[in-house]
Order: structure tokens, then C-alpha cells, then sequence
């Protein structure tokens, strides 16, 4: 334990200077770009689309990290965002296609340009519904909240199962009979001019690229969310919101804020999912998803990026990677595929476990953010005495520059 | 007697039977949240949990003759059942309670709700897993009879399951209102640190609460088998959430609240299923909870209690 432990130290000292920070986002660049690539190359489309099957999981860990992790709001029905998402953008997407032939701009070969004309409102379905079911609930005490969205979550779920508004088309998903997802724009594009010898450009490996911008895009916006008056007031609010709603947070707003900005990208990964894979079924959306999003920001650090996307890959990449190795010749001899998929069968009773222990061990996930850390951890008489020390330490030397003075 | 009047009255028994066991379940979630202030999301579990359990003692005891042997014996043989499955479920809620709800006592809020939320789901992996992935048939050992009365029928099995129902909670009831025990319950529900000043035993206090609401869970759940003749592990998600609504309608917190709850949640979801649509029934109590949370938080018998600081 001990050698494992300073290892782990040294290994963090590395990371934490310059250098080492340079090295490990080259490394992690590498990986997320080329990784990906090499898979294609070698035929294995598998795990091309696991990949971007990780990465449509990160971006909903992010947004429900705004709710979970910044705002402290527990919510377990994070999933209905990305239902609503996924329906809207498809339904959308049949208007649109049905207008586009009507008005006769349909070539001879139909290009799907729904996915892209959509994308810049694709938040707006998932915004709509947090802030519908944020304003009447968000004055609700913390847990309430939590069975609230769940419920709201199975409402949503029923509502598609039984072809809510004759939408959803019930149990057996979207496209339904009649029903056509052209190809989206681009994705034939690259097919025909960034193939070569026998690399193929797949459907897969173009719709990976799209789910990295989009996850680049998500930290870039939520960095700067996470600095702006917003989410100091969320942090504020977190801490105490009795404290907070004194200094002139207006503790409604700020809690629909995060509600609406979490859903936001709950949207933007349901419509991205529906088109990748081009069909969506309510199975796709119950409430064991929601919960596998709760444990991969809880696993990976609440209010913490990196730690969410590390929550995210974790949870979403292990049990396949484990199974598809199994698969290869890599591993034959040391697992069998029965193995294999035995852990694949016990991560939803690992995670539970997981998450107990994570609880009473180490509240602030893998990768913590400092600040939650801190909060999460109860009140350590070392720590206390640290910050006195501190506190009595900066307050002498403002007596002492002013004695100078 | 009319036939609209005669499939109200129907529902109406359907209602009840089904709002018992809603009743036994919010029993579970209103005692730990009047003491811990918590939402004890693994409850739901305690019902399938009781519910198997409950099925392996009647199949074990079942094997011995002498338990089919006779009316009295078979009466004996139900009530052995109930008793082994009640004890271990609460057993194994005590447990649960001491492993992963005590370390977090003075843990932010989330911490034992994201913690019952893991046990929820080892639990129903571990049902998954270790029992069986379909669901298991339930079987009853004693004939079924159905009596008319005006337009609606009832099965001696509705009547069993109401009546049970019934003295549990009146059990129940001058337990925590009559017995030393109780008293220290309400103290502690009332005020953790000044009940522990007063010498009760705070953590043994938890641990029976933790005893008690688990084993009535765990009859509910064994009524849910022979009411519906099978079990599966996520049998307990959906019960588990209207009980949560059944306590919150009745004012969390208060046991005699959590039963009219129950029984209103059980009619209201009948009657729905008969006059809107079936696929939406579980909706209703979705629709139902998010309502009083809006207008009446504090629920029907509950006081409304400012939010402590």
C-alpha cells in the first residue's frame, strides 16, 4: 500500500508541474484523437463507435455536473432532457425533410442537412422542459427535488412509450414505418475523399469527431460558466442558501439557471445520439440511465470537469473494453468471453456498491475540485487549525504593512 | 345497483387492497425521514427483499407436510412465513442502516442519498444476479374464494391482505404511541441531540426504526406476490416511489398520514386505471406528488415546519 501510494504522489508532483501538465495533455490529445483512428484502420468499427458512445456519455455527465456538482441540486431524471433531445430533434429533422421535398430541394441524392440546421437550437427543446419542470419544483428541499425528477423522468418515459401527441410512434421507436433518416450531411463527404487504401472513413469515425467538438465545446463553456458572476453565485448558493440569498442571490433564478443550462446539454447529446445511430426507443431512456450519469459525476469528482469525464469513460468504457479484449487475442488465454461479460452483467451492482463506498471513504470523487473537496469532507480539526493558522497569519501581516506605513 | 355504481364499488376494493400495501411501504419511508430527515432510497428494496425471502420460507416450509396438512397448520405455516421474512428484512435494513447511512450522519444531505441510491442498486443487481433475472411465479396455498357483495366481488385474499394491513398498523400504531420505545422514537423525531441529553440511546433508536420500517416493507412485499402471483428484482422501483408519494400526501414524517396516504394513492390509481387509461396509471401518482409538493409541501396531515437552518 505504501510503495502504491508514493508512487501515486509522484505521479501526481509529475502532472502538477509545467512539464508534466504539457506531457499529459499531448498524451491525452493523442489518444482522443488518434486512438480512435488506429481502431478504424485496423477494421474494429466496435470500438470506434464505443468511443463515441463514451463521448455522447461525457457530455450528459457535464451538463448534469452544472446541476449536481455546481448547484448541489440532486437530479435523478437528467435523462428526460436527453429523451426530449433525441424526440425533438427527430421529429424536427421529418418536418424539415417533408418541407424541403415539398418545396422541391431535394437532389437526386437526399443529403440529410436536418442534424446540422438543428444543432444551434438543440438546446432549446431540453431548456424548455428543465425550465417547465424547474420553476414549479426548485423551491422544493434538496431531496424532494431528487423524487421529483425522477418522476418527471418515468412521466417522460411513459409519455413516449404510449406515442405521446403521435410523436414518439410508442414502444417501437423513431423512424417509424414510412419514416426516413437520409444520411447526414458530410458523412458521405468524408467517405469519398478522406478514405485511402483501406482506411475506411466510417459513419462512425465522422459522428466521433462531432461528439469531441461538441465535448470541447462543453468544457470551454462551462470552464468559463464555472467563472463567471453565475457560478460563483451557484457555488454561494451550494455552500448556504440562506448566506447566499442574503448577499443578494436570488436563490429561484440561480437554482432555474443551473436546471436550464444542465438540461441544455442534456438536449444537445440526445439530438446528436438520434442522429448517430438514426433510431430511438424509450428503452434508451429509463431510469437506470439517469442513475449511471448520477455515478459517473459522483465517481469522477461533483463540480469537477476532469473528474466527470474521468466518471464518464470509467463507467461507459470499462465493462465494454474489458469485453471486447476478452474477445481478442490479447487476453484468450487469461479471460474468457463468459468472464468477460460476468463483468459487464455486475457493473450495475459494482457501481452501487461504488457509490456507498465512495460516500463514507472519499465523498469527493476520484478527481476532486478543490473547493467541493473541502465541503464534502467533514469538519477536520487538522484543517480547521491549518486555516486559523492562516487567517491569523494574513491579519498580522496586514498589521505589520501597516505598521510600515 | 347500477353497473357504473357497481364498477366504482369494484375499484373502490381494488383501491384499498392495493393502498394497503402502499400504506405498510410509506409506513417505512415516513418513520426513517421523521427521525434521520432522510430519504431512504433503498426501502423499495426492503419490499422485494421481503418478498423473496418470504417466497424461499413458503417453499421451504411448504416441503413439510404437516404445515399442508390442515387449515390451522397452513394458517400457521403463513404466519411463520411472514415472521421469518419481516425479521430478516429488518435485519438486513439495521444492517444497511449501520454500514452505509451511520458514517454519513453529519455528512451535506446528498452524501446518504446518493449512498441509498448505490444500495437500491446493489441490492437489485444482487436479486438480479444471484436469484434470477425473470420473475419468479408466487404461489398460494390456499383456495381463493370470491364474494359478492352489491355490484363488486372481493377475493378472501383482498381480505387477508386488508385486514392484516389493518392490524399491523393499529400494532404499529400503540407501539410508537403507547410503548417507552415509541416515546424514545417520537423524542428522537422531535430533536436528535436534546433526545440523546435526555439518555435515550440515539443509536439504538435508529437501529429500530431501521428494524421496524424495513419488516413492514417486507409484508407489503409478500402481499404484492400472492396479490399478483410473481415477483422480480425491480418489482420494488414502482411501489417504492408511490409509497414515497403516499408519505409525502399524508405529511412525511407522520405514520398515521403515511397510511391515509397510502389508501388515497391505492383509490386514485384504481379509479384512474378504470376511467383515464391504464398505460398512464403510473403516472397518476407522479402527477399526484408533484401537485402537493407545489401546493400543500407540508402534505395532508403534516404540519408545515419551516426548514431548519
Amino acid at each position: 500500500m505504501g510503495a502504491i501510494r508514493n508512487g501515486l504522489v509522484a505521479v501526481n508532483d509529475f502532472f502538477s508541474t509545467r512539464v508534466g501538465r504539457i506531457a499529459f495533455f499531448f498524451v491525452l490529445a493523442l489518444i482522443t484523437l488518434f486512438l480512435p483512428v488506429m481502431f478504424q484502420a485496423a477494421g474494429n468499427v466496435f470500438m470506434v463507435r464505443i468511443f463515441a458512445l463514451v463521448g455522447i456519455y461525457v457530455l450528459l455527465a457535464l451538463g448534469l455536473n452544472i446541476v449536481v456538482g455546481y448547484a448541489g441540486l440532486l437530479n435523478l431524471g437528467y435523462i428526460a432532457f436527453y429523451a426530449v433531445g433525441a424526440y425533438a430533434g427527430m421529429n424536427l429533422g421529418f418536418l424539415m425533410q417533408e418541407l424541403l421535398k415539398g418545396l422541391g430541394f431535394l437532389g437526386e441524392r437526399p443529403e440529410n442537412w436536418s442534424y446540422w440546421v438543428l444543432l444551434p437550437f438543440a438546446a432549446v427543446p431540453g431548456v424548455l422542459a428543465g425550465i417547465m419542470i424547474g420553476a414549479p419544483v426548485l423551491r422544493l428541499r434538496g431531496d424532494y427535488l431528487a423524487i421529483v425528477t425522477l418522476g418527471f423522468g418515468e412521466i417522460v418515459r411513459i409519455a413516449v412509450t404510449n406515442d405521446i401527441f403521435g410523436i414518439s410512434n410508442g414502444a417501437s421507436g423513431l423512424p417509424g414505418v414510412g419514416q426516413t433518416v437520409a444520411p447526414v450531411a458530410g458523412q458521405m463527404w468524408v467517405r469519398e475523399n478522406l478514405s485511402f487504401g483501406n482506411f475506411l472513413f466510417s459513419k462512425d469515425l465522422y459522428w466521433y469527431f462531432i461528439i469531441v467538438a461538441l465535448v470541447l465545446f462543453a468544457i470551454l463553456v462551462i470552464t468559463r460558466l464555472d467563472n463567471s458572476r453565475l457560478g460563483r453565485a451557484w457555488v454561494a448558493m451550494r455552500e448556504d442558501e440562506v448566506a447566499a440569498s442574503s448577499v443578494g442571490v436570488n436563490i429561484l433564478t440561480t437554482k432555474l439557471w443551473a436546471f436550464a443550462l444542465g438540461a441544455a446539454w442534456g438536449g444537445i447529446a440526445g439530438h446528436t445520439y438520434a442522429y448517430w445511430v438514426g433510431f430511438i426507443s424509450p428503452e434508451s431512456f429509463n431510469f437506470m440511465e439517469s442513475v449511471l450519469v448520477v455515478c459517473m459525476v459522483v465517481l469522477g469528482g461533483m463540480g469537477s470537469i476532469p473528474g466527470t469525464i474521468l466518471g464518464a469513460v470509467l463507467i461507459t468504457a470499462v465493462p465494454e473494453v474489458i469485453r471486447a479484449l476478452a474477445a481478442s487475442p490479447l487476453l484468450s488465454g487469461v479471460l474468457t468471453p463468459e468472464q468477460a461479460s460476468l463483468v459487464g452483467d455486475y457493473r450495475f451492482l459494482i457501481f452501487g456498491g461504488l457509490m456507498v463506498v465512495m460516500m463514507a471513504l472519499r465523498p469527493q470523487g476520484i478527481l476532486p475540485s478543490k473547493r467541493r473537496a473541502r465541503e464534502l469532507q467533514p469538519v477536520d480539526d487538522t484543517i480547521l487549525a491549518q486555516e486559523n493558522q492562516q487567517l491569523w497569519e494574513a491579519e498580522h501581516k496586514h498589521d505589520s504593512d501597516s505598521d510600515i506605513i | 345497483m347500477s353497473a357504473e355504481l357497481g364498477i366504482i364499488a369494484q375499484q373502490f376494493v381494488n383501491g384499498i387492497t392495493l393502498g394497503g400495501m402502499y400504506a405498510l411501504l410509506a409506513l417505512g419511508y415516513t418513520l426513517v425521514y421523521g427521525i434521520l430527515l432522510m430519504i431512504n432510497f433503498a426501502h423499495a428494496e426492503m419490499f422485494m427483499f421481503g418478498a423473496y425471502v418470504g417466497l424461499f420460507t413458503l417453499q421451504g416450509l411448504s416441503r413439510i407436510a404437516f404445515f399442508t396438512s390442515s387449515g390451522p397448520a397452513l394458517l400457521l405455516l403463513y404466519v411463520l412465513t411472514f415472521l421469518i421474512a419481516m425479521i430478516a428484512t429488518g435485519i438486513l435494513g439495521v444492517v444497511i442502516e449501520r454500514f452505509a447511512y451511520r458514517p454519513l450522519r453529519h455528512a451535506p444531505r446528498l452524501a446518504p442519498l446518493i449512498s441509498a441510491i448505490g444500495v437500491s442498486l446493489f441490492l437489485q443487481n444482487a436479486a438480479l444476479l444471484w436469484i434470477s433475472s425473470r420473475s419468479l411465479p408466487f404461489p398460494v396455498l390456499f383456495e381463493v374464494r370470491t364474494f359478492r357483495i352489491g355490484g363488486a366481488s372481493i377475493s378472501s385474499m383482498q381480505i387477508l391482505i386488508i385486514v392484516t394491513t389493518i392490524v399491523l398498523m393499529l400494532v404499529l400504531d400503540s407501539f410508537v404511541s403507547r410503548t417507552r420505545l415509541g416515546k424514545s422514537m417520537r423524542a428522537t423525531s422531535q430533536d436528535r441531540d436534546t433526545a440523546g441529553l435526555m439518555g435515550i440511546d440515539i443509536n439504538r433508536v435508529i437501529a429500530l426504526t431501521f428494524f421496524i420500517g424495513p419488516a413492514l416493507g417486507a409484508a407489503a412485499g409478500i402481499f404484492s406476490g400472492m396479490y399478483y402471483g410473481n415477483i422480480k428484482y425491480n418489482m420494488g422501483f414502482i411501489p417504492g416511489i408511490k409509497a414515497f408519494t403516499a408519505a409525502v400526501v399524508g405529511g412525511i414524517g407522520n405514520l398515521r398520514g403515511a397510511m391515509l396516504g397510502g389508501f388515497l394513492i391505492g383509490l386514485l390509481e384504481s379509479l384512474a386505471a378504470a376511467y383515464i387509461s391504464t398505460g398512464y396509471k403510473d403516472v397518476i401518482a407522479f402527477v399526484v406528488l408533484i401537485i402537493v409538493l407545489i401546493f400543500k409541501p407540508g402534505g395532508l396531515l403534516g404540519e408545515s415546519v419551516a426548514e431548519k437552518v
